[in-house]
């Protein structure tokens, strides 16, 4: 807590470091990562509503545009949509298979991976996390959509990649 | 800055060339007629002329268009339409209508195709508004045109003026500022991706608002090494997934940091960043050296003002909206009838939110000539755009500066 002139200011940690922790999310349970969701790490109020409308199972909801964008895990099919068209890069679909997980994430850099690569996991703060092999590559749009596969207990954490 | 006679000019956007004549200016520039001596002003007529084609200027050409006035004149200093459109890389955020999840170059050619469909739409590159003056029932505003035979200056007799003309970026006082490798982050982000060239190896950016954040993001997509981003404030200024982005690529925003100092030679090699403390003093002994060849300045902007503030518009001082802006009302109108503004010029805001303003001042301006077919719709339709983006904790400011100017105008009264 830090105090700012006369009234009392929390500042949040992310809003210092620019670093989510997962209390600041809603996480799905284990069932439901078994079928693959979408978790979005979009956690202000900004006008902003595109996953919302590319959702085929309406599974994202927001009353006004300014609203945070609710996800209900229930509805979510884990169809990946919402990665490539968030402008924030912010949506990512994880899925856990046995002791492995599936993480789904925007990528924006040069060279765009190849399915088989092996490439450098990284977690929210850019740290390495061990290898993350290439399962898929969607290059449809400029943002290109990578599936990566991880050790299960890193599901929660890695959010990038390197490659090498 | 004066290049070839010419008064106003802003360097840092204008094309060198082998036999420019550059010379600083610091006071209000002479237009010298000796360089037109041999040829004639040419004159234009039109209804509209919009300055500046930015999100803002494209969509009032583009809504003034649409309304049916018969000859628009869009006109621009730079050699591409499109303002800072071109550069941005990155997709915008907002809703369907406002082509959210586009990608601002992208948005550029969409506008530019729709503005080449409208036969009534003309426009003008290269193109520099130096002055202008209101006649009784119409404006007046002398541009020059710059062409590689010389320069050819115009006369342009317009009904309507729609200033649409952007803001500049701010700058830092430091020892050292004046190093070349001292770079605004505009000016960095327009080398990078629209001239193709890498502005340095290894950059230190100032300011964690939204355009710091994104063109770190982007410096780093041009494989420079960005090694840190200092924000003075206690917290990051920007959208939490814009700093979120840096932040997975390994670069660490320092909130509470300001830059101290820039050393070196003959350019820039190094940077001492500092820790302040709540007032925004530097805390003795938290300095620190970042060898680097490149330090980007990103800590806001000011709406470009000048050409209204010529015309003898009304101006206003609101922090909210950067600087000193045209007072106008909620039709984008100023003070001066005919004279309306759109986009940053009008108070420091998004594209998003330019090209919505843009559209609105482009249906009143046609509503005044008489062409308003479902204007009162379109403008609140307009109205209600804003109000719905300006409503979020990231609104406010604008929200605020909205607020008061509509104080100014006739102190709340009318607007």
């Amino acid at each position: 807590m830090l105090v700012v002139g006369i009234g009392v200011l929390i500042i949040k940690s992310y809003e210092k470091n620019g670093i989510l922790v997962t209390e600041d999310l809603t996480l799905p349970t284990d069932e439901q990562l078994k079928k693959g969701v979408a978790i979005i790490e979009c956690i202000q109020e900004i006008p902003c509503d595109p996953c919302v409308a590319i959702c085929p199972v309406s599974s994202i909801s927001m009353e006004d545009i300014n609203d945070i964008p609710k996800i209900d895990y229930n509805k979510c099919t884990g169809c990946k949509r919402c990665v490539g068209i968030c402008p924030g890069l912010a949506i990512f679909v994880v899925k856990v298979v046995d002791n492995r997980a599936l993480i789904t994430l925007p990528y924006e850099f040069l060279p765009i991976p190849k399915v088989g690569e092996i490439a450098t996991a990284l977690d929210r703060e850019g740290k390495s996390r061990g290898l993350a092999k290439i399962k898929k590559v969607n290059r449809r749009g400029k943002t290109t959509v990578v599936t990566v596969e991880v050790d299960k207990k890193l599901a929660m954490d890695v959010r990038n990649i390197r490659v090498d | 800055m004066t290049v070839n006679d010419i008064p106003n000019v802003r360097t840092c956007i204008t094309p060198l060339k082998n036999d420019n004549i550059i010379f600083e200016q610091d006071r209000v520039g002479e237009l010298s007629d000796k360089k037109f001596k041999d040829r004639k002003i040419k004159n234009i007529n039109t209804d509209i002329t919009v300055v500046g084609s930015g999100p803002a200027g494209m969509m009032a050409a583009i809504a003034a268009a649409k309304q049916g006035v018969p000859s628009i004149l869009l006109v621009d200093e730079n050699h591409i339409i499109g303002g800072q459109l071109v550069k941005q890389t990155h997709k915008f955020f907002g809703s369907k209508e406002e082509r959210a999840g586009v990608r601002g170059i992208d948005i550029a050619v969409e506008l530019l195709d729709e503005i080449r469909n409208y036969k009534n739409i003309k426009f003008m590159l290269e193109t520099t508004v130096v002055g202008c003056y209101n006649g009784k029932k119409e404006h007046n505003l002398i541009a020059v045109k710059r062409l590689n035979e010389g320069d050819q200056l115009f006369e342009i007799i317009s009904k309507k003026v729609i200033f649409a003309c952007g803001a500049m970026e701010n700058m830092l006082a430091f020892p050292g500022n004046d190093l070349p490798g001292v770079y605004g982050a505009g000016g960095v982000q327009t080398l990078m991706n629209v001239y193709g060239v890498k502005p340095g190896e290894k950059v230190v950016m100032v300011g964690a608002g939204n355009v710091g954040l994104i063109v770190s993001y982007q410096l780093l997509q041009a494989d420079v090494d960005v090694d840190r981003v200092v924000e003075i404030m206690p917290k990051i200024g920007g959208y939490h997934v814009h700093a979120a982005k840096l932040r997975r690529c390994g670069v660490p925003i320092y909130t509470s940091h300001s830059v101290k100092e820039v050393y070196g030679k003959e350019k820039v090699e190094g940077v001492i960043v500092v820790k302040v403390d709540n007032k925004f003093q530097p805390i003795p002994r938290t300095e620190e050296k970042i060898p680097c060849d490149t330090l980007c300045i990103a800590v806001g902007l000011t709406p470009s003002i000048r050409l209204l503030k010529q015309m003898g518009a009304e101006t206003e001082f609101i922090p909210e909206a950067g600087g000193h802006i045209a007072v106008h009302d909620s039709l984008m109108q100023t003070k001066i009838k005919g004279v309306y503004i759109a986009g940053d010029s009008s108070g420091i805001e998004e594209a998003s939110t330019a090209m919505i303003e843009g559209e609105l001042a482009g249906v009143s301006a046609a509503a005044s000539l008489g062409y308003d077919k479902n204007a009162q719709k379109l403008k609140s339709k307009c109205k209600k755009a804003l109000i719905g983006f300006r409503s979020g904790p990231f609104g406010e400011k604008p929200r605020i500066c909205k607020e008061k100017i509509a104080c100014c105008w006739d102190r709340g009264v009318n607007y």
